[in-house]
């Protein structure tokens, strides 16, 4: 089996278990970890891809090696724009429940007009 | 079997392992800690892809910040995990999400191993055009001439998902420091790290960046190390972080994408397209390019990790 | 140097230029109104908006003197290594109308959003200047972007600008929505992310042009279409991946609802378009076709009976968006051509287009006059609204014409769009949509109606209104909702594919009475469904007809509280990601499916 057929099955499952992690997890901080593992395992279905499309003396396809560090960058702002709603929202609302219909916990409301 | 294909299975297993305790791990801490571990295995598996300017990524930015980001969050939100445990959804739910998740995950994986021999390629095509810019680095190329417009515009998210960062603060907080004022000991381990280290980092960092002209490096790895050294000097309590209001931050914070728009607009007026480079003068305008990208994306990815602005005054 | 490849398209056309700066001006702005700061924020954004609207005006002009599509290479680099940015007739109605509709909302978002006597700079003028252009720039790329990559990044950047407008007042209900719309939409687009790179390992390009040329039905290549298709649908807010929406829609401040119902989800709605049509025209199969097709109708039928029952007008508004997402994707099975398995870029196209240009304006009329009418009552409740028809006239006839632009009064777009359709569905032989697209028209006049109804209706007391309401936004909305009513009387033959004679004459005996149908229908279901006090019911209708309609009110009601049962399960996070995932095995299926 070469790396890319194995790491190629290591990336599915690895977006299957994100997936998995996504639906049933209710903190928002672990769906968080959870989508930065499912796109993980994507970026690395893109080294398979880079590195089945070696040619002309590169090791890899230069390609989507670019489009995943790009990828990599705007999965970290999203983890970074997700953390900061989550640690707003405790503040605001004293729990990070995304249930709609759950009573939060009366916390501190610190905006003001 | 050779020794590289049983290593290769062997780290496929140990990241799975980890990844299954990431999701199953009772406490958020755990999960983050099992997160940052998998970040830095997933490192040396783009090493064995040959993709080493994307190992650096990933190590710094996915294991690295990302590991800080999550960590200082886990830490913040303790207090919320006995609640959740009563919100987990029944065990017919989860079985389900386990059934449809792998259906999923098996159609993905048949999808990646019935790709089409011999697999189509673009990198004959990113050899043949490199002299358009006389850099020897593929993905530097990539990046920065042919497919210059998507790292434009990504500067473009980076700088968004900040403004969106900042946008949560309260309104009399507005203008005021991001994030807690950080204490340490100034005798303790910290302090004495972020003293020892960010000198070393900002070499390594400005050297990747210079490297990445035809070595594995470039500008996203450059910033992404100095970002974690000034991470380090502001946990240690050595310095704060600089107010959202401060016009000079604002400054440095356009200054990557800003450089980009001037240069590709100049290329728009008074070159052949948006973006070309004329040959001769390829290289010190990608480099200079790229020297405003680190230090935009140093200062950005910095400023995300520290949040909202919570601090009206300097306490 | 462009490198030689046998690109079909490979050459920057004259003009091409326009396409270029329809992207660099809102991002320059962008930039520049971060730095300047304080008040500079708006001013950069009010003057910005005249410009672009040029620049959309000038790309449109271009096309009707060239009659080809506007191109740009980026970089002079040919695709596939290079990005191409392709303006088409689709690429320069969207942008038309986006640019129509941020101006719009610009004016009217300069009373709410401004900094403060005394301060430098506020929080949410701020943020809300700075994220309204990002919004717009992003919409322009996602119409004009050639390649599958850029378009992520595009899309992207529409998320990241359109979820803090989400929660911009910082109430806790504002956050948990746009964290939820958050994490619903990047689950969306990793799934299209899978998707492209998929395309690309089988392909070796991402252009959409060149893809199109290659394409063919491997089992990778279906399997990336479902990801894909899927993942665009929940950024879209389909049902059943709708959880995200009413909450997001109904909490943001009124310029921010306008603009996230009536232009952000285009952006991805554009994209399946994109990629269903230019991409892999002859691979979906009318099985996956009908699929979607079916999702848009259940979304009809839940977003318009779950909106009769709303309290609230602005979580009124929100579900109505949500039906008529629904009623977009009904172009798909009707764009196959007759006997082909093709979709075709013929009527169903125009149609689905026009629709999402009429929405786009009318929705967006309808919030603003709805953030007006909360402004001076203090209150949106539905049954609070009587005597408003009295005290804010012109509010209350910009969501009057707006809502009968909706409904499909001639000559709106929306009438014209409905013809269309229809007349593909006639064409394909597919009578079950025709069905659909009739009924989608009745759900939107009942919402329309009952509204309607609650405002005109006299009140008790004197209506005191809190704040007087600027006349400046009023005449925005009213504006905005003119447009509306009036698009159907544009020349779209010059950029869509319209083949039918535009309907000159609206006065004609079957266009009145197509247009009747949604007033009566409607006014009927409205009736059946909606919540009323006791005294306007008697005092509306009588005591004999009040005897007549209570059974079948009662029956309706027991069949509308099943579904609000059902839409409230499917809005819960775990059954909404297993209803994702259940959808990618079924597109997948039924994609592969047609092809064995």
């Amino acid at each position: 089996m070469s790396a890319a057929t194995v790491f190629g099955l290591c990336s599915a499952a690895a977006a299957g278990l994100g997936l998995y992690g996504l639906i049933v997890n209710p903190e928002p901080l672990r769906k968080i970890i959870a989508f930065n593992l499912l796109g993980s395992g994507i970026f690395i279905i893109f080294g398979v891809v880079a590195r089945r499309g070696a040619a002309a003396a590169l090791g890899a396809d230069p390609v989507p090696q670019a489009l995943v560090i790009t990828g990599m960058v705007v999965a970290f702002s999203a983890t970074a724009l997700a953390v900061a709603l989550v640690l707003r929202l405790f503040q605001g609302a004293g729990s990070t429940t995304l249930d709609a219909d759950a009573p939060a916990s009366a916390g501190t409301d610190p905006t003001d007009a | 079997m050779t020794i590289a294909a049983a290593l290769e299975t062997v780290l496929a297993a140990l990241i799975l392992a980890i990844a299954i305790w990431t999701i199953a791990a009772r406490e958020t801490f755990a999960a983050v800690a099992g997160f940052v571990v998998y970040g830095l295995l997933l490192a040396l598996v783009w090493v064995r892809l040959e993709a080493v300017d994307v190992a650096l990524t990933e190590a710094a930015i996915g294991g690295g910040l990302s590991g800080v980001l999550l960590l200082g969050a886990a830490a913040r939100l303790r207090a919320t995990e006995t609640r959740a445990v009563m919100e987990r959804p029944d065990k017919i739910l989860r079985l389900g999400a386990a059934i449809l998740s792998a259906t999923v995950a098996a159609g993905l994986a048949a999808g990646v191993l019935l790709l089409t021999d011999p697999a189509p390629t673009l990198a004959s095509a990113a050899a043949t055009n490199a002299a358009a810019t006389g850099l020897g680095n593929p993905v530097t190329n990539v990046l920065m001439a042919f497919r210059a417009t998507d790292t434009l515009l990504e500067k473009v998210v980076l700088l968004l998902a900040l403004v969106g960062v900042w946008s949560l603060a309260s309104d009399r907080l507005w203008g005021g420091f991001p994030g807690p004022r950080h204490q340490a000991d100034p005798l303790g381990a910290l302090a004495f790290l972020a003293r020892l280290l960010p000198p070393v980092g900002i070499v390594v960092g400005i050297y990747i960046l210079w490297a990445g002209a035809n070595h594995p490096g470039g500008a996203f790895q450059a910033g992404a190390i100095l970002a974690a050294m000034w991470l380090l000097v502001m946990m240690a309590g050595l310095t704060d972080v600089p107010p959202v209001s401060s016009r000079r931050l604002r400054l440095v914070l356009i200054a990557g994408p800003g450089v980009f728009l001037v240069v590709g607009l100049g290329g728009l007026c008074f070159g052949t397209a948006f973006l070309a480079y004329p040959v001769a003068s390829a290289k010190p305008l990608i480099l200079g390019i790229e020297a405003a990208m680190t230090l935009t994306i140093a200062v950005t990815l910095g400023l995300l990790v520290a949040g909202a602005p919570e601090r009206r005054d300097g306490q | 140097m462009p490198y030689p490849t046998p690109a079909l398209d490979g050459v920057t056309t004259p003009g091409g230029f326009l396409v270029v700066l329809s992207v660099v001006v809102p991002v320059a702005s962008v930039l520049l109104a971060f730095v300047a700061g304080g008040r500079q924020a708006e001013r950069i954004a009010l003057a910005t908006m005249p410009l672009g609207l040029a620049i959309a005006i000038a790309i449109m002009v271009a096309l009707q003197r060239t009659g080809a599509p506007l191109v740009y290479l980026l970089g002079g680099w040919v695709p596939p290594l290079g990005i191409a940015l392709r303006a088409d007739g689709l690429s320069a109605v969207m942008m038309a109308i986006t640019a129509v509709v941020i101006g719009a909302v610009g004016v009217f978002a300069r009373g709410d959003f401004r900094v403060p006597q005394g301060s430098v700079e506020a929080r949410a003028p701020f943020a809300f200047w700075i994220l309204l252009l990002a919004v717009w720039g992003a919409l322009n790329m996602v119409f004009l972007g050639g390649d599958l990559f850029t378009l992520y990044v595009a899309l992207e950047l529409l998320t990241f600008s359109a979820v803090p407008l989400v929660c911009l007042d910082g109430r806790a209900e504002t956050l948990q929505a746009a964290l939820r719309y958050l994490l619903f939409a990047l689950l969306g687009s990793v799934l299209y992310l899978v998707g492209a790179v998929l395309f690309y390992g089988s392909y070796g390009t991402l252009d959409i042009v060149l893809l199109s040329h290659e394409i063919s039905a491997e089992p990778t290549t279906l399997v990336a279409a479902a990801l894909m298709t899927v993942g665009l649908l929940a950024k879209t807010a389909l049902f059943p991946l709708h959880l995200w929406l009413p909450p997001a829609h109904a909490g943001a401040p009124a310029a921010a609802s306008a603009v996230l119902s009536g232009l952000v989800v285009k952006g991805s709605f554009f994209i399946v378009v994109r990629l269903w049509f230019d991409v892999m025209p002859g691979l979906p199969g009318l099985a996956a076709a009908q699929m979607l097709a079916a999702l848009g109708a259940m979304a009809i039928i839940f977003g318009s009976v779950v909106a009769l029952r709303q309290k609230r007008l602005k979580l009124l508004i929100a579900y109505s968006t949500l039906a008529q997402i629904g009623y977009l994707f009904l172009m798909f099975p009707v764009a196959f051509g007759a006997g082909s398995a093709r979709l075709e870029s013929d009527g169903a196209l125009a149609g689905g287009l026009l629709q999402a240009i009429s929405h786009a304006t009318a929705k967006a009329a309808m919030f603003m006059s709805a953030g007006l009418i909360y402004a001076a009552l203090g209150h949106d409740h539905i049954a609070g609204l009587s005597g408003i028809g009295r005290a804010l006239p012109i509010s209350v006839l910009a969501f009057a014409l707006a809502g009968a632009a909706l409904m499909g009064v001639p000559p709106s777009g929306a009438y014209l769009a409905k013809d269309l359709l229809l007349q593909a569905a006639v064409e394909t032989e597919q009578w079950w949509w025709a069905v659909a697209i009739q009924a989608g028209g009745i759900f939107t006049g009942s919402y329309v109606l009952l509204v309607l109804a609650h405002a005109l209706m006299p009140a008790h007391e004197s209506v005191t209104l809190r704040v007087s309401v600027s006349r400046v936004a009023e005449a925005t909305a009213l504006v905005l909702a003119l447009c509306s009513l009036l698009l159907g009387l544009v020349h779209w033959e010059a950029y869509l594919p319209v083949a039918l004679d535009p309907l000159r004459n609206p006065l004609t005996f079957k266009a009145l009475s197509t247009a009747l149908w949604p007033v009566l229908g409607g006014g009927v279901l409205a009736i059946l469904l909606g919540r009323w006090g006791l005294r306007p019911a008697r005092v509306a209708l009588g005591e004999a007809v009040v005897a007549i309609v209570g059974p079948a009110r009662r029956v309706a009601l027991v069949l509308g509280s099943m579904l609000e049962c059902v839409d409230r399960m499917l809005r819960r996070w775990p059954a909404a990601g297993l209803s994702l995932l259940v959808l990618v095995i079924l597109f997948g299926a039924a994609m592969l499916g047609g092809r064995l």
